[in-house]
């Protein structure tokens, strides 16, 4: 009989998005030539269980540009290992062809001239082309969806989730857990759920005041006479990261030693494969694999990492699938007599203009942006930079925003959060309201203008630097690192709380950053109930509409080392 | 507009720790409550399961667990606060299990200790950080 072991590494070998197809350098058209969907979708089937895993769509209905990181920096054990690593490094880690689709996919190198050539990514009818592509070939497959699907889009706020809720359960989805979703308010979180065709997991989340599970723990479904438990994670960190007033009732956490119990439960029940369904980040899934005794296999989202191989920690295999919509991950798994002796993994590049969409998934998107279509549509002005935002520090969409913030709202300062969630535009892109929603609307999205001194600045990015870069992984929050406008400074990620950030100065006279003196502060994404302020991106757009053409210089106020 | 400190800081999207100076060990206050607990002995590892959450969801009210097979007193010190000493519970001889759940409140970030007394007169110790911050800005 085959080794587990030897069947992982024969199975590593055999996990590349592309197999060996080894496109490079192709022009579009060659590449919609070269590249096809049957292509796209190649796979041996094996053993008897099939998953399928999408995470972090943040609301992507549609084709999108989405810039992988160029700094995503690990501290600790992670340092150095995926998903820490990006470009060249990827590339060579795992053997992708510089400038070929995967290239494109999985990195930001030279990410404009292959954005031309190989197109928008992802389309949830797209998407729904290749669920139902994989349902065909493996009917019992089960879909999974990590969370941070209701928000993110300016249709997704206007319905309150409700176009993705309608999505997901025309895709067939078996289960979710969650995060962004309870933005919209437990109220309303309660709602949905009640209407859910299938289980809202999340054996992390508690009641506040009775401290007992809120929702589902786990659900064991039956596939080819295979008893496999799906057990759900909820962002662990909802209450700190995200208005705790919007969810007053409920408690999140890692809750390691309930995740333990709650394997140990599902194993009591005789199952044969145990899944985690998790939003707790790349890194803090990673510890808690290593803790954690008895998960097969875990799904991790959160960190929006896309890593074309699997992870393996232990005994357990660790499947990261991007964001945005722009991959979708089969898992094929054998499991036999309670174990699973050999898995089969690709991760599916979802190419707009290589996936034919599906007609209904279609149809019925269009009906969600309907009511919508003139607010979508509505151009404020266009862009000559690159605009993105995925990264440890910031990208050149917060770049823009803190410029508008700071000269919209008159201020000395800008704050803008690190979220990693946001589509890229390309140079030459008309910048609609659509684009603009898509990397600010939230249902908090208020600007305040305040007072700080430079004190309580510095206060500030040491214990965001710290959520990023606390070598232990329990105590990271998975958001980047908070974007500045109108100040620079340097960050030594090696040091702990305190003393990680120095030569704090303002950009407009070079001078240093007093910390007894009071500066004019503007932000948004406040956590506070009752923060005051036009919505956000009512300010970008009267900035842009003032500038007309967006066109940045290179930033270059942040000053990283001890990476 | 007039600010506190903590109205600034909430506002902020960056989480933030009350305190960013480095924490002593065990503040003195602390090691001589201990040391009051046991009577001077050195205290061992393992036995005592202390259960908090890792970063705080509201500093005002944190859920600290422990739970020591065969204890007969547990005591819960925050060395971070002005007054360290936070509870100490004891169990009879007919207790069913020798485990309790409190909230706490805390100050600041720092490491909880808990020390429990076994039947034999030795006693364990068990530590874990609670990070308290305010506001983020996960995503």
């Amino acid at each position: 009989m085959i080794s587990r072991r030897e069947f992982l590494q024969a199975s590593l070998a055999a996990s590349t998005i592309l197999g060996a197809s080894g496109l490079s350098r192709w022009s579009r058209a060659m590449a919609q030539q070269t590249m096809t969907q049957d292509q796209l979708l190649q796979f041996e089937p094996l053993g008897n269980v099939t998953l399928i895993h999408i995470t972090d769509i943040h609301a992507q209905a549609m084709p999108i540009y989405f810039r992988e990181p160029e700094i995503n920096l690990g501290v600790g054990d992670a340092r150095g290992k995926p998903p820490h690593v990006t470009g060249k490094d990827f590339l060579e880690m795992f053997k992708i062809k510089p400038d070929s689709p995967e290239a494109y996919a999985l990195t930001y190198d030279n990410y404009v001239d292959l954005a031309k050539s190989y197109g928008k990514m992802g389309g949830m009818d797209r998407v729904a082309t290749v669920v139902n592509a994989i349902r065909a070939e493996r009917p019992e497959a089960i879909v999974l969806d990590g969370g941070d699907t209701w928000h993110g889009s300016m249709v997704a706020l206007k319905t309150k989730g409700q176009d993705m809720v309608d999505i997901m359960n025309q895709l067939g989805t078996d289960a979710m857990t969650s995060h962004w979703e309870w933005t919209y308010g437990e109220e309303r979180v309660n709602e949905i759920v009640d209407t859910l065709p299938f289980p809202f997991l999340g054996a992390n989340i508690f009641d506040a005041e009775w401290d007992e599970p809120a929702y589902e723990p786990y659900k064991i479904f039956e596939r080819n006479g295979t008893q496999i438990a799906v057990i759900g994670q909820a962002f662990p960190y909802l209450p700190i990261a995200n208005p705790k007033w919007m969810f007053p009732d409920y408690s999140f956490g890692i809750r390691e030693e309930r995740m333990q119990a709650m394997v140990d439960e599902v194993r009591a029940k005789g199952v044969d494969l145990v899944v985690c369904l998790s939003h707790n980040g790349f890194d803090v899934d990673r510890k808690m694999a290593g803790r954690v005794k008895g998960i097969d296999v875990i799904l991790t989202g959160h960190t929006h990492d896309a890593v074309p191989e699997p992870v393996l920690i232990g005994e357990t295999i660790m499947i990261a699938s991007g964001s945005n919509g722009k991959f979708v991950s089969r898992i094929d798994l054998d499991v036999r007599d309670g174990k699973m002796m050999g898995f089969r993994h690709k991760l599916i590049p979802i190419f707009s203009d290589v996936i034919e969409p599906d007609k209904d998934m279609a149809a019925l998107i269009t009906k969600t942006r309907e009511p919508f279509k003139k607010e979508l549509e509505e151009v404020v002005g266009e862009t000559s930079s690159l605009l993105y935002r995925r990264g440890n520090f910031n990208g050149t969409w917060d770049d823009l925003i803190c410029e508008a913030m700071l000269s919209e709202r008159d201020a000395e300062i800008a704050m803008s959060p690190g979220v990693r969630w946001g589509p890229s535009l390309l140079p030459g892109d008309k910048i609609t309201m659509e684009d603009i929603l898509g990397v600010t609307s939230m249902t908090y999205g208020e600007t305040y203008r305040t007072e700080m001194t430079g004190e309580t600045i510095k206060t500030i990015l040491e214990d965001v630097a710290d959520n990023l870069f606390n070598t232990d992984p329990y105590y990271q929050q998975g958001g980047d690192m908070v974007r500045i406008g109108g100040m620079g400074y340097h960050i030594d990620v090696s040091k702990p709380i305190g003393q990680r950030i120095s030569n704090m100065t303002s950009l407009k006279d070079g001078a240093d950053i007093d910390p007894s003196r009071s500066y004019v502060v503007t932000g948004w994404a406040s956590v506070n109930e009752g923060t005051e302020g036009p919505q956000i991106w009512d300010v970008i757009a009267d900035h842009i509409r003032k500038i007309g053409t967006v066109d940045l210089k290179p930033n270059e106020s942040v000053v990283v080392t001890g990476a | 507009m007039t600010m506190t400190r903590r109205d600034a800081l909430a506002l902020a999207m960056g989480g933030f720790a009350a305190s960013v100076l480095p924490l002593p060990a065990l503040a003195d206050a602390t090691a001589d409550a201990i040391a009051k607990f046991t009577g001077g002995a050195t205290a061992g590892e393992g036995g005592l399961t202390l259960t908090a959450p890792e970063i705080a969801e509201n500093g005002n009210t944190v859920p600290v667990s422990v739970d020591a097979p065969g204890a007969t007193e547990i005591a819960i010190y925050a060395p971070g606060n002005p007054t360290p000493g936070v509870a100490v519970f004891k169990f009879g001889p007919l207790a069913g299990s020798q485990a309790a759940s409190i909230r706490i409140r805390l100050s600041k970030t720092q490491d909880l200790v808990a020390v429990a007394k076994m039947a034999d007169g030795s006693f364990v110790q068990a530590k874990s950080t609670v990070k308290v911050t305010i506001g983020g800005c996960g995503g």
